[in-house]
């Protein structure tokens, strides 16, 4: 550890420990936006460990969400709820490594077409099998999982998430990372096996996006696949990644906490215009603050540092 | 033979819809993920006319196609220009017009919810049937057929045969070069994106006649040509042709050997196909 963050560590663990309190304090709405913005968190920063530093868009979150999601749905009662999200991990997982191996050989065009569509591909075979194995069109997930211990596990993976995002930052696969984002012929010519490095971490980005889905689905008592596949929460969680600053591990929490809460207001207000105001909102982030919140606070501090 | 006459029939269809982004991706180098929504506000002009004024598509498509003309002129001109002059390389504008684009689907999407709503949307226009080899097929499928078939032939000619097409081929094959023997090449870069767009509306309302959409359908439609221009190999436009109509074909021989749900899986299952044994496209050459 360096100087930096042994200084660091005491305030973030103040923050994580303040975080937990939420449900001792409210049971209502507070705790339900709490839910929101920890799964945000925790989805955004899980996309922007790939997204981020290699610039390459994956546009499926909602497919590795929703296979979590349906996992826990197909086996309820069952399996033990903390195997169901050890299968629902596995399963993203695998799902990732497919995409990342037939894709991330090539250049990053094919992954982001690939992974525009997938969550629409897996609606449709979840769909298909539904209906030729005559259940009805959702699943019923009912558990004696109450709201806190949703909020309670989505922090602890969220602490989690930080913990691997810091670690991958040290090491020499974050490294070989950063040096693919900014010029994979370099990379490729400094003898970095690029593909095997893109694949592992997409992996890695999937497994967790599918955890998240398996903790989240106790939430709604009945899944259906047009609500655990949709398009809007891949969206979303570019969005909010991007707002935030994806090239730096705290950055998606800055774009997560402020969205979460106009999304909020979206919805009640708006309920029939939120893709276009959210498409419109989103325009305004890439044209005019493409580092997202965490690039302004960072160019912000070196113009101070640089006058004083 | 009834499958393949279907198939066949479809992807005609899909080749206007698909060379319209291979101009918007081989020429102007935008990768428009929103290319599927223009084909949406295509069918949602062709209902429209139809159900309002009882015009023709066939009719329709003379307004339809200019209106998309202008619109993604603009689009190209004052969104995307801004980027390709930000752009430091071309992986640097793909991932900003890749973005870009795909708010703009959703900003596409919202404006034709808030003026249509979330129905589903079907029109009935020349549903006489039509014999053809002893079979019986619904006329309006032929005559989309028809009507894509000859307006992609007649983009092939100008294409290949007119100087207007050659200075496009030009900035298709290298942008640089070709603004050193004298192209105007973002002019010629912003006729080709807009003129993409047009083809993609005028695909739209072909495939209004035969097709049941809605608002956010667009998605599904921007897969597609993607695959198709992939299939074909990016720049290449008899291979477009050819793989709309490959997909056409494995589109129909789901839809009625299993169940016409799982469309989009015949169309990965062509993708995974390609990404495997030839990422280049199937007329392709490999980068040296």
């Amino acid at each position: 550890m360096t100087e930096r963050e042994r200084r660091i560590l005491p305030i973030c663990l103040a923050a994580f420990i303040a975080a937990a309190l939420l449900p001792l304090a409210d049971d209502g709405y507070w705790l339900a936006l709490g839910i929101s913005v920890v799964m945000y968190t925790t989805l955004a920063t899980s996309w922007a460990l790939f997204s981020g530093p290699t610039h390459y868009i994956s546009l499926a979150t909602a497919a590795f969400f929703g296979v979590g999601m349906y996992t826990v749905g197909a086996w309820v009662g069952l399996l033990p709820f903390p195997v169901l999200v050890l299968i629902a991990g596995l399963l993203g997982a695998a799902l990732a490594a497919v995409v990342g191996l037939a894709t991330l050989r090539l250049s990053g065009v094919y992954f982001v077409i690939f992974t525009l569509g997938l969550a629409e591909l897996a609606r449709q075979v979840v769909s298909w099998v539904q209906t030729t194995m005559g259940t009805s069109s959702g699943l019923y997930v009912l558990t004696d999982i109450t709201e806190p211990i949703i909020y309670w596990s989505l922090l602890a993976l969220a602490a989690v998430i930080y913990l691997i995002g810091w670690r991958i930052g040290r090491s020499r696969l974050g490294f070989a990372l950063r040096i693919i984002g900014n010029d994979e012929v370099v990379a490729v010519h400094c003898g970095i096996g690029t593909a095997r490095a893109k694949v592992i971490l997409f992996v890695v980005s999937g497994c967790l996006a599918a955890v998240i889905g398996a903790i989240m689905a106790p939430r709604f008592a009945y899944v259906t696949p047009t609500q655990a596949f949709s398009p809007m929460l891949s969206f979303q969680v570019v969005i909010m990644a991007l707002l935030g600053g994806a090239h730096r591990l705290w950055g998606p929490l800055l774009g997560v906490i402020p969205f979460t809460i106009v999304l909020d207001l979206i919805a009640a207000n708006f309920p029939n215009q939120t893709a276009l105001l959210l498409g419109g909102a989103f325009l305004l982030i890439v044209y005019f603050i493409p580092n997202g919140v965490a690039g302004l606070i960072e160019n912000g501090l070196r113009r101070g540092r640089s006058r004083a | 033979m009834d499958l393949i006459i279907v198939g066949l029939l479809l992807g005609g269809t899909y080749a206007l819809m698909a060379l319209g982004l291979q101009l918007q991706y081989g020429v102007a180098r935008i990768m428009n993920l929103a290319n599927g929504e223009v084909l949406v506000a295509g069918a949602f002009g062709a209902f429209w006319f139809y159900t309002g004024a009882k015009l023709s598509p066939f009719v329709t498509v003379l307004v339809v196609a200019p209106a998309a003309f202008v619109v993604n002129w603009a689009i190209y001109r004052y969104l995307l220009q801004p980027l390709v002059r930000r752009a430091k390389s071309r992986g640097h504008l793909e991932v900003d017009s890749i973005l870009a684009t795909f708010g703009l689907a959703f900003v596409f999407v919202g404006i034709m919810l808030a003026v249509f709503g979330g129905e589903y949307f079907s029109y009935s226009y020349l549903e006489t049937a039509f014999v053809l080899l002893g079979e019986r097929y619904a006329l309006n499928r032929i005559a989309a057929f028809a009507a894509s078939i000859l307006l992609c032939g007649a983009l092939a000619f100008w294409l290949n045969s007119t100087r207007a097409g050659l200075t496009l081929r030009a900035v298709a094959v290298n942008p640089a070069s070709a603004g050193l023997v004298g192209i105007n090449v973002p002019r010629v870069s912003a006729q080709a994106f807009a003129i993409g767009g047009a083809v993609t509306a005028a695909g739209g309302a072909m495939l209004s006649m035969f097709l049941t959409f809605d608002a956010s359908i667009g998605v599904i439609f921007t897969l597609k040509a993607l695959i198709i221009v992939i299939l074909g190999g990016v720049g290449d436009i008899r291979g477009t042709i050819v793989a709309a109509f490959i997909l056409g074909l494995a589109e129909t021989a789901v839809a009625t050997l299993l169940d016409p749900g799982l469309t989009l899986a015949a169309a990965y299952l062509l993708f995974i196909a390609i990404l495997l044994f030839r990422p280049q496209g199937l007329f392709g050459r490999r980068p040296s």
